[in-house]
């Protein structure tokens, strides 16, 4: 098999699909030419996660990885969610294979780009060194895509 | 249901061509290089698969050699031409954009050591002209090589057009018929064809066999150093049981190619208008000048390999050109050839049927496909972009 068991149960069974229309925090990141985008949307209430969905496009692994890390971070303290990582969310997924790596990137990404907006929306002060320093997606350039 | 529909990257074995094998694996199980009778029976099987196969192409056993497959003979028929276009400082080969990579990755490495190459655009319908290719050919030219049909878009070149010309103007002609032969009638003497390639596990036949067709009088050059076999040619104790399998698979393909392009070709058909109900979808390949169990398509707002995962849920087997599925981030060199954006690419799916595929499976697959489709979409955001008006459909 490609993927472990678990990325096939949230890729065949993905948590939280959806779009929430009025959403407080809304982060999209990745690239169609590339293959993935990721848009996740927050509902927050008290500096906490009420509600988020996710819609993406992409492969197994993509869609499987922002399910897990919706999961990870519903409920959660927007300063715990904001610890999210790649990393976890791989091992949370009992692994990815090595060239699908930057998928669980993107979801760390997307979780990221969501809680920025949040705080932008609201003018709340922020950390930025907490956020990457990319408007779209940074794996993905004019040039063509990297790993 | 399970339904196999994934032909093109290889078939199930006929029972003809396994029971031509058995006898090979513990009966005739000599080296048909061994001087004692159980060698000789060996070889006289050898001699009789490759008048055989000789005889299904059209040509004669001597212009017949054994190789491990397709890759090996498009190797060997390119590295041969280049060889003999070296000697006469012949350094210029003519190929098309959506070759196999058995083709142009050989043509890398040949531009690595000074060759020129030319790559004919295969335009939208994956066809190439052959007005360009005769403005393509120089005096310098050693070789054309065009594939004979396309393993993804399935799209049929016009080849006995293409070795016309390339008779003509004295240039070698070469063609990977891996996805033709035994679909598709193919005379190489007729087409003027000079080289051909060709793989058994394509028509019902076993993996890791096949065969390069080299015109009388075209110089091979051999990749595999060692002993006498196939003339010099090919070093290497012949697989006999593989190559009976191909020769038995061969004839049972060849002698039924018309009744069994007749009844693929509805079936396609079918699962193409079929799958055409969904809207924006594209057709990938010439409508009619298209191998008849090909299918390939370019679905909008959706992503091929997650596609092809809750097929296979469903049973289906099936394929795409979307990088995941290719373990690079780029998608189909073939679909970026004809035109297709790369994100639109990402969303391909190839169905390729074979004489064990029924009408109730077709029906199956357009079912599931417009049901994964539309559920994938659901969940896209490109999808709810171009729905929104946000984004503008690349495909109408």
């Amino acid at each position: 098999m490609l993927y472990s068991e678990k990325v096939m149960d949230h890729f065949m069974h993905p948590r939280n699909v959806g779009v929430i229309e009025d959403a407080d925090g809304v982060g999209e990141v990745g690239n169609a030419k590339c293959g993935d985008i990721m848009k996740i949307y927050l509902k927050i209430e008290n500096n906490v996660i009420a509600d988020v969905k996710f819609n993406t496009f992409g492969c197994g692994s993509a869609i499987a990885s922002s399910s897990m890390a919706t999961e990870m971070i519903k409920g959660q303290p927007l300063d715990r969610a904001l610890e999210l990582t790649n990393k976890a969310v791989v091992e949370a997924l009992d692994g990815l294979p090595p060239h699908k790596i930057h998928c669980s990137v993107l979801a760390e990404e997307a979780v990221k780009a969501a809680i920025k907006d949040y705080y932008d929306k609201n003018g709340i002060e922020y950390d930025h060194s907490l956020f990457p320093d990319c408007d779209s997606c940074a794996h993905c350039s004019d040039g063509g895509c990297e790993i | 249901m399970n339904v196999y529909a994934d032909n093109a990257a290889t078939t199930k074995m006929s029972k003809r061509a396994i029971e031509a094998m058995l006898p090979y694996l513990d009966q005739v199980y000599g080296n048909p290089s061994s001087l004692h009778s159980v060698g000789q029976r060996a070889a006289e099987a050898l001699a009789s698969a490759r008048e055989r196969v000789a005889g299904a192409l059209g040509c004669t056993p001597r212009e017949i050699y054994f190789t491990s497959g397709g890759s090996e003979s498009d190797n060997q028929a390119i590295l041969s031409a280049a060889a003999i276009g070296a000697r006469k400082n012949k350094k210029h080969i003519i190929s098309t954009a959506i070759e196999h990579h058995a083709v142009l990755h050989t043509l890398d490495k040949l531009k690595k050591n000074g060759f020129e190459i030319t790559l004919l655009d295969a335009h939208e319908n994956g066809i190439v002209r052959t007005d360009e290719l005769k403005s393509a050919i120089r005096p310098d030219t050693c070789l054309v090589s065009v594939m004979y049909a396309n393993n993804e878009i399935g799209s049929i070149q016009p080849i006995a057009e293409i070795g016309g010309i390339c008779r003509e103007k004295g240039v070698l002609f070469h063609t990977d018929a891996v996805q033709a032969i035994g679909h598709i009638k193919v005379d190489v003497v007729k087409d003027n064809i000079d080289m051909l390639s060709l793989s058994a596990h394509k028509f019902y036949g076993p993996k890791g066999v096949g065969v390069l067709y080299a015109r009388r009088g075209v110089s091979i050059t051999n990749l595999i150093e060692g002993g006498a076999q196939e003339r010099g040619k090919r070093a290497g104790t012949e697989n006999i049981p593989a190559i009976m399998g191909l020769a038995a698979a061969l004839e049972d393909a060849v002698s039924r190619i018309d009744e069994s392009s007749k009844k693929l070709t509805v079936l396609r058909d079918a699962l193409i208008n079929g799958i055409m109900q969904i809207p924006h979808t594209i057709l990938n390949g010439d409508s009619v000048r298209r191998l008849p169990g090909n299918v390939n398509v370019c679905f909008e707002g959706i992503e091929g390999e997650s596609l092809l995962l809750l097929l296979d849920s469903k049973g289906i087997c099936a394929s795409s050109g979307s990088a995941c599925t290719s373990g690079s981030l780029d998608p189909s060199h073939v679909l970026l050839a004809i035109g297709r954006p790369h994100d639109v690419a990402h969303g391909s799916l190839r169905l390729s049927l074979s004489e064990e595929n029924t009408m109730e499976e077709v029906e199956y697959i357009i079912k599931s496909v417009k049901d994964t489709v539309s559920y994938l979409r659901d969940m896209s955001p490109v999808w709810r972009d171009l729905q929104e008006g946000k984004k503008k459909y690349v495909i109408q």
